[in-house]
Order: structure tokens, then C-alpha cells, then sequence
């Protein structure tokens, strides 16, 4: 996928101005939030869930390879078959030429991150494969040849007026004719026309939630139901994961299961919660008869020796984008690459490359609240900081800023010059300002007085007022 | 012991902050005189500057480090050093430690400073054993800012301290822990941005009903009050110290002075 994140302040500002992104922002900010909070509310024993993750992520991530290997072994004896992926093309090389054997025209699939930072739909339509992405958030943007702007729910940036029009412009084609506006008719007219692709498609491809690395299952959870019919009715079934979601037992995993959904939507358990742990046996009465694996790095093995390793306790969830007032207010297509929000800008100046995504760490009031809500403890706030001292000790940082962080370091080392400046600066500015008591217009400060009033000193520097008032 | 016996012959330290020091001098007096009235000896030192946070929240850590080692000169001889923020106070508490790390002189000196650093209505109320006699016949909403609400958990402090004023009803507005956009260097960077965060909290501010907001950093409530003024709103903006201090009086953040 094209990365468009050094675009990232002229993005955001399109975004504010975006009427039908903010309409879509507004309903739906707050939703996730209050949900997840009544959710945790009602489990007392979140916080030690949550202890309990951070300690078997943390315990994976020193034994990756080993965990990796395990689950490969697993999968080999269930008689599916691993395949590793260092770079996204490698990964789509992998699947295409799994396509190709199982001679593909039609592939279905379910949500996958991965398959985004493979631009994998790209990859197999220029084979000629139609390619049908069944989840009803990428349906969506599907149609509207876009890309998710939040990781569990991608077409959150449209409105329901725009996914009528969307379905009205391309389902004319299988036989629409109104305009369907109800949520019902809206899921039941992509339900028909999907129905029809998930029997005739010849590959369905999944992402993963977890690995198991005792069963060398894939575990996927989903609220549509669309992930069985991709992984059981299609002759070959590929998931495509990252290396960091390997779990090693299913006890890990109860773990796990009990916060994901919590964090993410808010919900106790997601509505399916699927389990897929090879080809179907002779006693199966049904399932694929090819199940694959792809394993993709992407720079994640370099980002386990640095100082960046906690990333990788990511359970993509959401919580932290949905509590984000950066994301909030811009929508996640700002951010110019697969992932957006408090993790994506982590994760993309990572995977590629920070002078491609400098914008990101600085895009952060560091709030903290990213790391309040995230199950699984990522200090969000310290891991953008460092990545703001690579920038500055890189000279990535702008000349403005840097000269400006020069000069206040000057002053603010030097007492009595400072103590001149803002004396200066006190007594001037709150005789200007005095009047009215803040300024409409201000130079230098000219992004501040757009859309809010600067509030004027109201006197004389409080440390000169101390000293020169009172004997003290 | 009581807590007020602590206080006899004790030092304490204003750190006034950068923002307070320039903008809102009502805020320092209110704090000094919080502090003073709680029995402990005040002193202001003419040497303080920034605690660095600027630097640090932009990735210079050499130049933290310059302004941490100022900070520890100039503030080490105190039993206490207080501040009225949140932000600036988690820079001295949290931060200093982890900028001086690798500075063998300085890191241990950074970890007494932590010891005896509080935010304002920290030290009033878990230091100092304080009665307010204030009163501000208004009501209040408070926006907790997010580094003293985060790192350092002050939430229930304040509203102790307000709830002993007199005439001062509390109204909690939606989201009042939600960021309001201000980060700092962040709403130079992102000015848009920014404004659409504040903007987003001067809704939840108004749509509380309170004709006065009240918080713990200068930063923040100016920013809100900015926002707020320019929406033609009329609810005043106030840090917590000076209703705490009886100083409520004064014209609020953003008003024309008198």
C-alpha cells in the first residue's frame, strides 16, 4: 500500500473540513468508549486479566522462535503447511502461487491487517482473480475502492447515506433497484449477493486473531460469521498472520479472549469465536482440503531486540484509536498507512521507515489515555517519545521547531535572561491585551488565534511581582 | 504526629511554571498563600525557569537534561518543592528520573527531588493537613488535565479541597478527563487539530450548566477559555488555587482586566 503519512498535516486538514467524515466521527465517537467501560465495569477481575496477558505476551516475546516453531510443527502433524514470509512480497508471491495450484478465479475473505500491509487484494486482481472481501466493513469500502480507517471497524468513516449510494451504484448489477437506507436491508442485500460468493469461491483467505502453537490452530473472532463460511467452504483455506500472534496453549488464549472483546467493542465475547486447526479430516463431513498458514515479519524480529518490543503485546483491539482525541477528530485515513491512531503511529514509522512517517509521533497531545485503555499495557505515550528523540537526534525535526526548542533551552539556562524576557514579555502583552483580555489576532501565534482567543497575561511576571512586592 | 506539626520550620519551594509565571501571577500568589497559610515557609526562587518539558515531549534530551540539572540546583535546598501543575510536576517526578538515568551524579539527586515533588492539591491534601476557608458562590466543573490525572492520579484531590468553600456547588461534566487539546507544543504543530479537540470539551464544558471551570494546569485552561471565548461564552475560567485561596474574585482567565 502507498504511504501517504509524510502527507499527514495536509490529510488532517482535509479531514476537519470533510463534512460527511466528521458526521460519521460524531456518531459513532463515544459509542466504543462508554461500552467498554460499562464492560469492564462489570468484570471485576479485568486488571488481573490484564496483568495475566502482559505476562504471557511478555513471556512469548523472549521465546518467539521457539513458540514459532512449535506452531509450525503443529501444524505440519494437523497436515497443514506453514510458509514463511519476511518482507509483504514475499507473503504475496506466497499466495498467489497458492492461488495459481489451486487455480483460482474466484478467492473470498475475511478482515486481515496483514493482507493490507501486503496490499494482497491488489496483488491477486492483477492475476485476473476476482477477489471478495466478506466482512461487511471491508464490503463496504471494497465497493468504494478504498482502504479501513480503523482496524476493527474499516468502514467506519462512512455515513449511512453514503453506503446506500455505494450499494446503489454497484448492486445494480445483481438486481437492485431501491435505494436500501435500513441497516436490516442494508446487511440483508449484502448477505444475498455474498451467499452467492462464498459457494463458488476456490480459495478463502482469514487473518488471525491468535495462533496456537500446542494445536497449530488459527483463532479468529468475528460478529458476522463471515470468517467459517471463508475458511470451510472453499477447497483452500490460507490464513495470513503476523509472527507476534502466537500463543502456546488454549489456556492462553481464555485469557485473552475475555479482554479482546471487551476492549474492542465492548462486548463480553465477540458473536464467533472460531477455531481452525488444519484441512478437514476423512471424518469431517466438511472443510477445506488445503490449509496454509503465512507468516508474515515485516520488520517485527528487528523490532523485538529494540527498544520498541512492547508493540508487539498488540492485540489490535482498537481501544486505543477509539479513545484517541487525534483519531477522533481526523478519522484514520489521515494517517496515511494500514494502521492508524496511538498504535498505528508507533507501528508505521517502525514497518516503513521514519523519515516516511516522521508526522506520526508528533501527531499526540500525549494524553495517555491510549495507555490507560490498552489490555495489554503498551506504554503507548513512552514508545512515541522515544520515537520523537530518533527524530530529533536524526535533525528529522523541522527548522522551525528546532530553533525554537533551541532558543527556549537558551533562555530557560540562563535565569537572568529569562527572567528579562518574561518580564518583557509579561508587561507588554498585558497591556496590549488588558482591555479585552485576550487577543483575537496575534502574530506568531496565528494557528492558536484561527478558531480560539489567546488569554493575555494579566500582569507583571508573577516571580518579579514576589520579588520587587514583598520582603521575602 | 499531626499532619500540621510536619509543616513547622519546613521549607517549601514554589515552582511557579514557565506559563504561570507569564500569563496568570494570581495563580503563584494563590498557590504561596495556600502553602504559607498551611504553616510552612514559602520561598520563591528568582532563579526558576522551565522544567523542560518542552524539550522532552520533543525528543531533546540533551537539552532536558540541561534544564533538569538547573531544576535540581535551584530547588534542591527545599523540604518541598510544589507546583501548580500537573504536567510540569510529572516532567520533575516521573520524568527526571528517566532523562538523568545514564548521569551517575545527577540520577540519585533526581530521585530525592521525586520524593519530595507534589502537584499543588497533592500537597494540600496528602502533605499538608489543611482547612480551606474560602468562598466562591458558583458552580464548578473541573477538567482534569491529563498528566496530573494519569501520571500522577490526582482525581479525588481537588474536589476534596473544593468541596470545603463555601457557596461552591460541583457539577461533573461529561468526559471531564478527556484531553482538551492543548499537548503542549502539540497545538503549535497541530493548531487544527487542536481546536477541533478543544472545541469537542468546550461542548461538555457548557452542556454541564456550571458558569465556572476550574483546573489544575494554566496550559489547558487556556486553551478552554480561549475556546470558550471565542464561542461567546460566558463561564469563567479559573485554576483551582485561586478559589482555593479566596481569590475568585480576580477577573477570570481570557477576561478583560478591571
Amino acid at each position: 500500500m502507498e504511504v501517504t503519512s509524510p502527507q499527514f498535516k495536509s490529510r488532517a486538514r482535509t479531514a476537519l473540513l470533510d463534512q460527511e467524515l466528521q458526521a460519521a466521527l460524531q456518531k459513532s465517537r463515544g459509542g466504543f468508549v462508554d461500552k467498554r467501560q460499562f464492560a469492564v465495569n462489570e468484570l471485576p477481575e479485568f486488571e488481573q486479566l490484564r496483568e495475566r496477558a502482559v505476562a504471557i505476551k511478555n513471556h512469548v516475546l523472549v521465546r518467539l522462535d521457539e513458540y514459532l516453531e512449535q506452531f509450525e510443527q503443529s501444524v505440519s502433524a494437523a497436515g497443514g503447511q506453514v510458509h514463511w514470509a519476511s518482507t509483504p512480497e514475499q507473503g504475496v508471491e506466497i499466495i498467489t502461487e497458492l492461488c495459481r495450484r489451486a487455480n483460482a478465479k474466484c478467492v473470498t475473505k475475511g478482515k486481515s491487517m496483514i493482507g493490507e500491509e501486503m496490499s494482497l487484494n491488489d496483488a491477486l486482481e492483477s492475476e485476473g482473480i476476482e477477489v471478495v472481501e466478506t466482512d461487511l466493513g471491508e464490503y463496504i469500502i471494497q465497493l468504494a475502492k478504498e482502504y479501513p480507517s480503523h482496524i476493527i471497524a474499516p468502514a467506519i468513516h462512512k455515513t449511512r447515506t453514503q453506503i446506500t449510494e455505494l450499494f446503489h451504484e454497484h448492486h445494480a448489477k445483481y438486481g437492485l433497484t431501491e435505494r436500501v437506507e435500513e441497516v436490516a436491508t442494508i446487511v440483508n442485500e449484502a448477505r444475498t449477493v455474498l451467499r452467492e460468493q462464498f459457494v463458488k469461491a476456490d480459495v478463502g483467505i482469514t487473518g488471525a486473531n491468535f495462533l496456537l502453537a500446542e494445536s497449530g490452530s488459527s483463532v479468529l473472532v468475528t460478529n458476522e460469521g463471515n470468517g467459517d463460511l471463508t475458511s470451510s467452504l472453499p477447497r483452500v483455506h490460507i490464513v495470513t498472520a503476523s509472527i507476534e500472534k502466537v500463543l502456546p496453549s488454549y489456556d492462553d488464549l481464555s485469557v485473552f479472549l475475555r479482554i479482546l472483546a471487551r476492549s474492542a467493542t465492548g462486548q463480553e465475547m465477540s458473536s464467533y469465536t472460531s477455531i481452525y486447526s488444519g484441512p478437514a479430516h476423512s471424518n469431517d463431513m466438511d472443510g477445506p482440503s488445503e490449509y496454509h498458514v503465512v507468516l508474515l515479519d515485516n520488520g517485527r524480529s528487528k523490532m523485538l531486540q529494540g527498544e520498541f518490543w512492547e508493540m508487539l503485546r498488540c492485540i489490535r483491539c482498537g481501544a486505543c484509536m477509539n479513545h484517541c482525541p487525534v483519531y477522533q477528530s481526523i478519522g484514520g485515513h489521515a494517517y496515511g498507512w494500514v494502521y492508524p491512531g496511538p498504535m498505528g503511529s508507533v507501528w508505521t514509522p517502525l514497518l516503513v521507515g521514519l523519515q516516511n512517517a516522521a508526522n506520526l509521533p508528533n501527531a499526540c497531545t500525549l494524553n495517555g489515555r491510549c495507555e490507560e485503555v490498552c489490555p495489554v499495557k503498551i506504554p503507548l505515550p513512552k514508545l512515541l517519545r522515544t520515537l520523537r528523540t530518533q527524530i530529533f537526534e536524526r535533525g528529522m525535526i523541522d527548522w522551525k521547531s528546532r530553533i525554537g526548542l533551541a532558543m527556549w533551552g537558551w533562555m530557560a539556562r540562563n535565569p537572568l535572561l529569562f527572567r528579562c524576557w518574561v518580564n518583557l514579555g509579561s508587561i507588554f502583552l498585558s497591556k496590549l491585551g488588558s482591555k479585552k483580555g485576550s487577543f483575537h489576532h496575534l502574530p506568531f501565534a496565528g494557528g492558536w488565534t484561527e478558531e480560539r482567543d489567546f488569554p493575555a497575561p494579566s500582569g507583571r511576571s508573577f516571580v518579579s511581582q514576589w520579588h520587587s512586592g514583598k520582603d521575602h | 504526629m499531626s499532619k500540621r506539626s510536619k509543616a513547622v520550620g519546613k521549607s517549601v519551594g514554589l515552582f511557579a511554571t514557565c506559563l504561570v509565571d507569564l500569563i496568570r501571577p494570581e495563580i503563584g500568589f494563590s498557590a504561596a498563600s495556600l502553602i504559607a497559610d498551611a504553616g510552612f515557609e514559602v520561598q520563591v526562587p528568582k532563579s526558576q525557569t522551565c522544567c523542560g518539558q518542552p524539550q522532552f515531549n520533543n525528543g531533546d534530551l540533551a537539552g532536558t537534561r540541561k534544564l533538569a540539572r538547573h531544576f535540581l540546583n535551584t530547588f534542591e535546598s527545599f523540604d518541598y518543592v510544589v507546583v501548580p501543575s500537573g504536567s510540569c510536576a510529572a516532567t520533575v517526578k516521573i520524568h527526571y528520573p528517566e532523562v538523568l538515568a545514564g548521569d551517575l551524579t545527577h540520577v540519585s539527586r533526581a530521585a530525592e527531588m521525586t520524593a519530595k515533588t507534589y502537584e499543588l492539591t497533592e500537597f494540600l491534601t496528602e502533605v499538608a493537613d489543611y482547612q480551606i476557608v474560602a468562598e466562591y458562590s458558583a458552580t464548578c466543573t473541573y477538567h482534569d488535565s491529563c498528566s496530573g490525572y494519569r501520571e500522577l492520579g490526582i482525581r479525588t484531590q481537588p474536589r476534596m479541597l473544593l468541596d470545603q468553600v463555601e457557596g461552591l456547588k460541583m457539577t461533573e461534566c461529561n468526559e471531564s478527563s478527556a484531553c482538551c487539546g492543548f499537548g503542549g507544543t502539540f497545538c503549535v504543530k497541530y493548531p487544527q487539530i487542536s481546536a477541533r479537540i478543544a472545541a469537542e470539551k468546550a461542548e461538555n464544558v457548557e452542556r454541564s450548566g456550571a458558569d465556572t471551570l476550574l483546573g489544575g494546569d494554566l496550559g489547558c485552561l487556556m486553551n478552554i477559555a480561549g475556546t470558550l471565548r471565542r464561542r461567546g461564552s460566558q463561564i469563567q475560567v479559573r485554576h483551582v488555587a485561586e478559589v482555593l485561596a479566596g481569590l475568585g474574585n480576580a477577573p477570570a482567565i481570557g477576561q478583560p482586566q478591571k
